[in-house]
């Protein structure tokens, strides 16, 4: 414990930077773990057990109560995402609009389940539980936009699309 | 009245604007028509009002949800009986060229339809009015006056009694007395307490408390402020889902611009009182919609419900006393308080006054954000404001209540809305989700859905939902495989039992719900799925 | 706790005129008076937190069923610890528990100091009649002292709450939710290369199954001591006074 005893000098890491603002914010308190762990995600694209060990040590927590949080919350993600990410909607107005077949779809034919990232790490496909914009069921978010009223065929297309661009 | 001639200079700048201008032109900018590219509409129509020299005649503004969000990006000139659907950035030239003419017929829909004409909007009534990240918008809509006027003219007790009289119910899901709730609040002891306010919209299919805070967010802090007063708050906290980026950014927004104008922080309005309020952000878990786990949640720890009581208002966050209410309900307090608790009463069925807002969406042709009186029939909300099932396909049930829900099937169309009625049909009113299926949907699959929904967002804290929910998904899955006996439909059914008895919170106690109210409507459509014939007598059946 | 303040209340325990402490909670009560109410993830001494749902009770005029372990008693409380539903509802929650995990008693190193067997024993299961789910569970070797299964885990936080409450060591803590839970030391990293933990082995006593065993107990040998725990809770409240 004895990160407990001499925190972690400051790395001169400009993501960390970030994190440390967010507990400053929130004065260093045990309730800011939470709000803490989106600034990690938001600066490191996801939770890496390194910064997890140098945030309990600054707001003073248990490493097993961080793992605790971290891994209770679907948001978090523990593993790092793909260059681009799909997040399909699984919410009731998509599942009756149909985002069983959009699922099928991607999973076939990018050979990635949900959950997972293709094995070239160009693409995430995730699911969130909902994404409140029922009127355009079924949705899916790619790259934080989201794209409404597909069909199987208009979302690879779409997908392809976004996978190209940058290639 | 120095408090209201403040409020009046703040709004000042939109009354001159509004006095100046001709025509006005209204651009939906709620997250759903984004993602259909309104932003895009805004920003052409301003740059071409602009290049017209428009400018001081013709006003362009964003504003919040207008309802029908399946035709967005939708635009709204004037008041007129028309509105625009599915506009692109290419149609604004257009839309100019029409201003002092006929309407862009290719663009038209009627708005002398049901679907607006049977709506009363409190909740909303600012929704597709103002624009949401302008303070003088919502203060020219009379915003912050009934703040104002609960810090000039009334006692913590008035408020609550006013709230008591109102017959305002939580709109969360259960329906609790809001006034009762409140006022336990006010009497607890202790020197600190909190009003918190529960925008952890878990349940899929509900979007209002979103649209509510990307239309509107100042009503919620107007609304969360009345209440704090009442019951002797000075800290807030907004607990919102991280997957709600705009309501976030509009809130956080509108928290800023209300501290520095002196509404809300320290001393309110010039007053003694003090009101900080601060955004939470929720990590996806369904369970912290339930208060002792949202608490939990705000405490920066893992979101599992704790045994009540010691309910919230006696030792809630950080062991304070603390009020929990959802976004829906604070943002019908400022109009309450602002007509009075006879308006609101004047509403609604015996026992569930005001309005209801619903998202309504699956098959129905009018999809949608909808603000109804308490009392309204499914069948209203269906066929008349809802415009019916697309293609005219038979109706077949609409789903209330999210995952603790229920299903209610044609027989009972003609039941009015309201808490007790949708709890006898063994469903809930639930925070607003209201889902229509028509025949394509097989009623095991949807119960399967919520299951596996549920079993996925159990906390896994008490062993009933932790482990009986995933047998429940479990059987549900071999039904539906065709591989089922009449045992396992049965072991299905304690669990149920089990489940609604047993687990530790309410969102355990009402997983079964979808299940039992799918077996009660629509028992046929599992037993077609069984493989044996013969129906095992039970004891329990034998009994009876 | 002998505030001269708390008010004393009289109650009925399974038609029993009982008196007690206005603070004391059903359980505590009951146990007072010779009544055991089946019990799993409660433990004196520890924080109780009402998850096992085995000491749900009923109450005369209220068709909720409460958790004894954390519901406190009330003046002319009639509570009633046994019924035909009660029981029904104590066997089908022990079913899920064996269903849940791997708990094959005979060759489980505690087999016969097992609170989950005595308590399956003593409330008459005898048949699962939930599938078994059969996750396969890590098996943690690397203390040097310890072992941890977590194929005989049950989650009733005990270890956790012992740890973070008594110890002051916080090593444990569940992570993940729903079925998927497990309980884990510090960043779900190998018990032997934690930094926190001080070997005192409480968690190992206080765990109610074979989950957290001493290394080198053969089948059946793994007897546990919980002496320790109302002595330490006592020690505890003499220096606070």
């Amino acid at each position: 414990m004895i990160d407990y005893v001499h925190p972690e000098v400051p790395t001169q890491d400009k993501r960390w930077r970030l994190v440390q603002a967010e507990m400053r914010k929130h004065g260093n308190a045990h309730s800011a773990l939470i709000q803490t762990l989106h600034a990690v995600q938001d600066a490191y694209g996801y939770l890496d057990p390194e910064t997890l060990e140098r945030v309990a040590a600054n707001l003073r927590l248990p490493l097993s109560k961080v793992w605790g949080v971290a891994t209770f919350y679907q948001h978090f993600r523990m593993k790092p995402s793909g260059k681009h990410t799909c997040v399909l909607c699984t919410g009731t107005a998509c599942y009756i609009k149909g985002a069983g077949e959009l699922q099928r779809a991607v999973e076939e034919y990018f050979k990635v389940k949900l959950g997972g990232t293709t094995e070239d790490g160009e693409l995430s496909f995730l699911s969130a539980r909902c994404v409140g914009a029922c009127g355009l069921a079924p949705v899916v978010v790619v790259d934080g936009e989201a794209v409404g009223k597909l069909t199987p065929e208009a979302l690879i297309n779409h997908l392809e699309g976004v996978i190209d661009a940058d290639q | 009245m120095l408090i209201n001639d403040e409020l009046q200079q703040i709004a000042q700048p939109i009354l001159d604007e509004e006095a100046g201008a001709e025509h006005s032109i209204r651009v939906c900018v709620a997250a759903g028509c984004i993602s259909s590219g309104s932003d895009k509409v805004l920003k052409e129509l301003k740059a071409q009002v602009k290049e017209r020299g428009l400018e001081g005649r013709c006003l362009v503004k964003g504003v919040g949800c207008m309802g029908p969000c399946a035709g967005g990006p939708v635009v709204r000139v004037d008041d007129g009986d028309v509105m625009y659907h599915n506009v692109g950035s290419d149609d604004a030239g257009e839309i100019l060229d029409s201003l002092d003419g006929e309407p862009v017929k290719r663009l038209a829909q009627s708005m002398d339809t049901p679907f607006f004409k049977r709506q009363v909007k409190i909740a909303l009534e600012n929704s597709g009015v103002i624009d949401p990240e302008r303070l003088e918008d919502y203060v020219a809509h009379e915003g912050y006056h009934a703040l104002a006027r609960v810090l000039t003219q009334m006692q913590p007790w008035e408020i609550i009694d006013e709230v008591t009289r109102s017959g305002l119910r939580g709109r969360g899901g259960a329906g609790y007395p809001a006034g009762l709730k409140w006022s336990t609040v006010a009497k607890a002891g202790g020197t600190k307490k909190y009003a918190v306010c529960n925008a952890d919209e878990g349940d899929p299919g509900a979007f209002m408390d979103r649209s509510v805070l990307e239309s509107d967010p100042h009503r919620v802090l107007e609304g969360m402020a009345i209440a704090a007063m009442a019951v002797g708050a000075d800290q807030g906290y907004i607990y919102v889902r991280a997957e709600y980026p705009l309501a976030i950014k509009r809130l956080e927004k509108a928290i800023k611009q209300s501290e520095r104008a002196g509404i809300l922080g320290k001393r309110v309005l010039g007053t003694t009182y003090d009101f900080h309020v601060d955004v939470r952000l929720g990590a996806g878990a369904f369970v912290c919609g339930e208060e002792t786990a949202l608490l939990a949640s705000i405490e920066g720890r893992r979101g599992t419900p704790r045994p009540r009581p010691p309910y919230p208002a006696e030792s809630g966050l950080f062991g304070q006393s603390t009020l929990i209410n959802n976004v829906e309900t604070y943002a019908n307090i400022p109009a309450l308080i602002r007509n009075g608790a006879d308006w609101f009463s004047s509403m609604g069925t015996e026992t569930s006054k005001g309005t209801k807002v619903f998202a309504l969406a699956g098959k129905v042709n009018n999809t949608g954000l909808i603000e109804v009186p308490m009392g309204t029939t499914l069948r209203d909300i269906v066929y008349e404001i809802g415009g019916g099932i697309p293609e005219d396909r038979p109706f077949k049930a609409v789903q209330t209540g999210g995952p603790s829900g229920g299903c209610i099937p044609a027989d009972h169309l003609d039941s009015p809305v309201d808490y007790e009625t949708l709890s006898k049909l063994g469903s809930i009113m639930g925070s607003g989700g209201m889902i229509v299926m028509d025949e394509s949907s097989n009623m095991v699959d949807v119960a399967k859905y919520f299951m596996e929904f549920t079993t996925s967002e159990s906390c896994g804290k008490c062993v009933p939902c932790r482990v009986g929910t995933t047998h429940m998904e479990n059987l549900l899955t071999k039904i539906l495989s065709g591989e089922a006996t009449h045992h396992d439909l049965q072991l299905l059914e304690e669990l149920c039992d089990l489940l609604q008895n047993t687990s530790l919170c309410g969102l355990g106690q009402a997983a079964p719900n979808p299940v039992v109210s799918t077996l009660r409507y629509f028992r046929h459509e599992y037993q077609a799925l069984l493989t044996d014939d013969e129906v095992e007598t039970t004891a329990q059946e034998e009994a009876e | 706790m002998s505030d001269q303040t708390v008010s004393i209340k009289t109650l009925k325990i399974d038609g029993r005129d009982v008196s007690a402490r206005a603070d004391e909670t059903i359980l505590a009560v009951a146990q007072q008076n010779g009544i055991d109410i089946p019990t799993l993830c409660h433990l004196d001494g520890l924080t109780p937190v009402g998850a096992c749902r085995l000491c749900l009770v009923e109450i005369a005029g209220s068709n909720k069923l409460l958790p004894a372990c954390v519901t406190t008693v009330r003046e002319g409380m009639e509570v009633f610890t046994e019924s035909e539903k009660l029981n029904r509802y104590r066997k089908m929650i022990l079913e899920l528990l064996f269903s849940e995990r791997n708990h094959i008693c005979a060759v489980c190193v505690s087999n016969g100091h097992c609170d989950l067997q005595d308590l399956a024993v003593r409330l008459g299961v005898d048949f699962i009649r939930y599938p078994y789910l059969h996750p396969v569970e890590k098996v943690d070797a690397s203390h040097d002292r310890f072992v941890q299964d977590d194929n005989r885990c049950v989650l009733c936080g005990r270890c956790v709450r012992v740890c973070g409450e008594l110890e002051g060591a916080h090593t444990w803590d569940f992570m993940g939710r729903g079925v998927q839970t497990r309980v884990i030391t510090d960043l779900d990293t190998p018990w032997g290369e934690s930094d926190s933990c001080t070997r005192c082995g409480k968690c190992v006593h206080v765990c109610p199954t074979g989950a957290l065993i001493e290394k080198g107990r053969s089948v059946a040998e793994m007897a546990k001591r919980r002496q320790f725990l109302p002595y330490l809770t006592l020690m505890r409240q003499e220096d606070q006074q």
